[in-house]
């Protein structure tokens, strides 16, 4: 294994996503000379008319969704499991996602608008953390009491969603639904950006703002308020923030796994468990890999790649490795 | 640090009172040992002393100011809690831990900056454990993840910590080096309040012991004239005897 240093510089967290970003603006099906791609973003002269259209109205909203979509998913993902003292946890947990996908595919069964099926989203995203905080309410607020309620919260949208699909045209719809929820950026237009950009960037600001005291959630309940913080209020903000966050992902990209999982045990395994750098780092990374998975995902094949395959095929592999790179710590493997 | 407390009464739940009239004074450079059976409510003191807890009745006062008008974040620069030792999740390393404490120092989105840094220096030293600074926190034995608890309450700037069974599982020399750097503490005028099952630690290294015995504090003085075989039987319903050595020093152990 290549021994990285814990303190990524600050430029490498800045040009990672940056190159991710000018590759992808570059990359695909239809090609694009790497010079053009260029001159495009900087307004210079020569390259067609057609080449402009497609980088700024085709690519460039597509990648800035990606970029936004990975670091929502992996920030929130890395806080989860820090809130929840829980390595396992991904920003899933509160059953957040399976009500969006509901909103969604609820919205899908009567009009493919997109500004809909994001109102969907949004709102049944809202209903599910609006149900497991009265269950958190009603049963005292614990961190366990909410990861129960996400659980059974989720098993009730999911069902609900299984219903849709059941109900809806097999002709029509449900292919719709169906293609919808394997997740992907395909289709993202600038009318769609100014609503994610706006969460994602308040959102994220948050988490970097919050990202020291995030150590202190780490600890007990009673340690935390021993030390002076108001667990109750701090919890559900950042409950409340990531939920958001989730919500405008998945409204646009479906739903995405592992990024959430995987993303922050990478940055975890680079640079420690304090989440002054972890949330950035975190950030940055999936950035990153969002806007690369997606690139692969319109390229490689004639036909787009959804990217929830492609996050899967990818996450499961990179998971099993860190656990094997974990249990090889513990003295467990060899 | 003078911590009084006064007829303090909580309920878990309102049909059973699980500390009923407890009243406990203790003053600057003092260590205080609550004895008690299993379940006769020490975590729960500790937990109202601290200011977890709001009481049921009666009231606890720090150098005079009643701990319930306190805010969070000063109530936490006045006093700290050591609680039971447990297994921690994420590999934060010693250094880590114990900035943690500097938490009530901070505003919500503050991080930590240089001089709270040196404080973190200063209270990791003060506990004798620099050379773990880098290691990871849950890497290192159960009497050091110790120290470094008693250094993150002194980072915390707390005039008094209090410690929730500092030294169950840990063998004799660890007990040992955790009692003595809190002993050594007092001369900063600290003080400390130890929940024990070992009334021979009270003996050794309390200034004044108290036996919690149904819901409020029935014995309390110094641990030489309250440990008696008397007062161990009434808490702990078994009999003791007391032995002494040549040179006045005692022990106690359970009569056969």
């Amino acid at each position: 294994m290549i021994a990285f240093s814990r303190k990524p510089p600050v430029w490498v967290l800045g040009l990672i996503p940056l190159a991710a970003f000018a590759i992808a603006l570059w990359v695909g099906r239809f090609g694009v000379h790497w010079g053009d791609t260029f001159r495009v973003l900087f307004g210079l002269e020569g390259p067609s008319d057609v080449f402009r259209a497609l980088i700024l109205r085709v690519r460039l909203p597509r990648v800035l969704a990606a970029a936004c979509v990975g670091a929502n998913l992996s920030v929130v993902g890395a806080s989860f499991q820090g809130l929840f003292r829980n390595p396992l946890v991904d920003s899933r947990i509160l059953g957040v996602s399976s009500g969006a996908a509901f909103g969604a595919a609820l919205a899908l069964s009567f009009t493919s608008h997109s500004l809909w099926v994001q109102a969907g989203a949004y709102t049944f995203a809202l209903a599910a953390i609006g149900l497991v905080m009265m269950i958190g309410m009603r049963f005292g607020s614990s961190a366990l009491v909410l990861v129960i309620g996400g659980i059974l919260i989720g098993a009730l949208f999911n069902s609900f969603l299984g219903l849709i699909k059941y109900v809806a045209d097999p002709l029509s719809t449900l292919p719709t639904i169906t293609y919808w929820l394997l997740g992907g950026l395909n289709g993202t237009q600038w009318s769609d950006l100014p609503l994610l950009l706006t969460v994602s960037g308040l959102g994220l600001n948050f988490f970097i703002l919050l990202r020291w005291r995030l150590n202190l959630l780490t600890m007990s309940d009673t340690e935390a308020q021993a030390l002076g913080v108001r667990i109750r209020g701090v919890r559900n903000a950042i409950v409340a923030v990531g939920t958001l966050m989730i919500a405008a992902s998945v409204a646009l990209a479906g739903t995405i796994g592992w990024v959430g999982l995987v993303i922050p045990h990478v940055a975890r395994a680079w640079v420690g468990p304090d989440h002054g750098r972890l949330i950035p780092v975190s950030a940055m990374l999936g950035a990153t890999t969002v806007i690369l998975l997606d690139a692969v995902a319109r390229t490689a094949l004639p036909s787009e790649i959804p990217l929830g395959i492609l996050t899967g095929l990818l996450g499961v592999p990179a998971f099993l490795v860190l656990f094997l790179r974990f249990l090889r710590a513990r003295g467990e493997a060899t | 640090m003078r911590i009084e407390c006064r007829d303090l009464a909580y309920a878990y739940t309102p049909a059973q009172e699980i500390l009923q009239s407890v009243s406990l004074t203790w003053g600057t450079g003092q260590i205080v040992f609550i004895l008690g059976s299993n379940g006769s409510g020490k975590t729960t003191l500790l937990e109202c002393l601290s200011g977890l807890r709001p009481p049921l009745r009666g009231h606890v006062a720090l150098d005079g100011h009643d701990l319930s008008d306190l805010p969070p974040r000063t109530r936490a620069q006045m006093i700290g809690l050591v609680p039971q030792l447990h297994e921690p999740i994420f590999e934060f390393t010693v250094e880590q831990a114990v900035l943690m404490g500097r938490a009530p120092h901070l505003g919500l989105f503050e991080r930590p900056g240089s001089n709270d840094r040196a404080a973190v220096r200063e209270a990791i030293a003060a506990v004798g454990i620099h050379h773990l600074r880098h290691r990871p926190y849950t890497q290192i034995s159960g009497g050091e993840r110790q120290l470094a608890l008693i250094a993150r309450g002194l980072a915390q700037g707390a005039g008094c910590l209090l410690m929730d069974e500092p030294v169950a599982h840990l063998d004799p020399h660890h007990q040992h080096d955790v009692m003595a750097s809190v002993r050594a503490l007092t001369e900063r005028g600290l003080s400390f309040a130890v929940t024990s099952h070992l009334p021979n630690h009270a003996l050794l290294y309390a200034d004044w012991t108290a036996f919690l015995i149904e819901g409020s504090v029935q014995i309390q003085g110094p641990p030489r004239s309250t440990i008696t075989e008397a007062s161990l039987q009434a808490t702990y319903r078994m009999a003791f005897e007391i032995i002494e050595g040549a040179s006045g020093s005692r022990a106690i152990l359970p009569r056969q």
